[in-house]
């Protein structure tokens, strides 16, 4: 992806960015082709098909046909659809096997009631909440776009939309509308505690409610949670009036051994001796 | 763009009646065949979503419709014969470059590179 640690977004529309130049870098970037790959892996697990069934797939924002390969792969059809058309020139090139659709999903999408079995997106809907022309307003096209894609779902099957929320008020955002056009499910977050490896995938069930897949990499072990408890004991003991320990305190000691340990360095286990008052002599 | 994917695909167009932008009328100036492995299974599924008028008419219009019976019989989930026709009516035949026209609205979606191009002027959506 360009521009490491800004967001594409915040240059300009998806059509624009994704130009001949971004496009090729799609197909010859080994890591990125990875990480969208395995991104694609996960949505289709997420949309708990019925194994051993060939079905009818929407991959919205499918670009140069990564996560469209993946799918023809797990021996599913699909559809795309990208606003890029040099992203689409690509897949073209690539000899994708799905069906491609230039189009803009925030005017809708274009099929008929209960076409598909199943929809994912990799790393697309977030573009929808930027207001690139001045008659965009990002909530009516995000309203648009899952008013649509519920109807063209089957009943029963799921959306499972990978998507890099900019914070937690575009996330709201994006699941209110989504919820109003009829959805139920929610965000399922991988890696959790990684800034890395963290992941959202949203969730959405047409029709039966059902329950939401657990995020990967977010069970803790016995003893991590027996210390998180613990921490949480302690941390109230730190405030001061100010909301911060004295400095060189015994508290103050607890607090920064933690910290210590959270970092992951080695450190001494906390006694009865910990901040213990020293002979005048030192 | 397969013609099972223009069996499924409606016009979006603001404003028209429920209905009124289904079936899209193709106007094709270059369609390819592309052999597509047969899976019986998924042509099966398939049978349920598709609205077989506008499927004989989109065939019939790019020379393909003879081979398709008025009606899918009772019984077809069995009939390899008529899935493998339907197979390659629906997955095998490609319109390359052509037109899209929406019935109600007379809006035309270009197809190019076997792409149908759907994007819509702000006033329409």
């Amino acid at each position: 992806m360009a521009g490491s640690g800004r967001r594409p977004e915040h240059r300009g529309p998806p059509e624009l960015f994704y130009d001949a130049a971004e496009a090729r870098k799609y197909t010859q970037n080994s890591r990125m082709i990875e990480i969208q790959t395995q991104m694609s892996q996960r949505a289709v697990e997420l949309l708990g098909l019925a194994e051993d069934q060939p079905c009818f797939l929407l991959d919205v924002g499918c670009g140069s046909g990564l996560s469209g390969d993946y799918i023809s792969e797990e021996g599913h059809y699909w559809v795309g659809m990208d606003i890029s058309s040099a992203m689409l020139d690509v897949a073209v090139e690539r000899e994708v096997e799905g069906d491609l659709l230039l189009a803009d999903v925030g005017h809708g999408i274009p099929f008929r009631p209960g076409t598909f079995d199943g929809c994912i997106s990799i790393s697309a809907v977030q573009w929808l909440c930027n207001a690139d022309k001045k008659t965009h307003s990002p909530p009516k096209r995000l309203y648009r776009f899952f008013s649509t894609l519920y109807s063209a779902l089957a009943r029963g099957s799921r959306a499972v939309l990978q998507l890099y929320p900019e914070n937690s008020e575009q996330l709201e955002l994006i699941t209110a509308q989504a919820m109003k056009a009829g959805f139920t499910g929610g965000m399922v977050v991988d890696y959790p505690n990684s800034a890395k490896a963290k992941k959202f995938f949203l969730c959405l069930f047409v029709g039966a409610s059902g329950v939401l897949p657990k995020g990967l990499g977010a069970e803790c072990t016995d003893g991590e949670e027996s210390r998180q408890a613990k921490f949480t004991n302690e941390r109230t003991r730190f405030k001061n009036a100010k909301g911060k320990s004295a400095k060189k305190s015994r508290d103050w000691i607890l607090e920064k051994k933690e910290r210590r340990r959270r970092q992951g360095k080695e450190v001494r286990a906390d006694t009865k001796y910990t901040g213990r008052k020293r002979r005048p002599h030192f | 763009m397969k013609l099972l994917t223009h069996n499924l695909l409606t016009s979006h167009v603001r404003g028209l009646r429920p209905g009124g932008g289904y079936p899209l009328g193709i106007q094709a100036t270059e369609v390819k065949l592309s052999p597509v492995d047969f899976n019986a299974q998924f042509v099966a599924r398939m049978v349920p979503k598709v609205q077989w008028a506008a499927l004989l008419q989109a065939a019939q219009s790019l020379g393909h419709g003879s081979d398709l019976p008025p009606e899918p019989a009772p019984g077809y989930e069995s009939d390899e014969d008529f899935l493998r026709r339907l197979h390659h009516v629906l997955l095998e035949v490609e319109v390359v470059e052509g037109i899209l026209r929406c019935p109600d609205s007379g809006h035309e979606f270009p197809i190019t590179k076997g792409i149908p191009n759907m994007l819509l002027a702000e006033e329409e959506t």
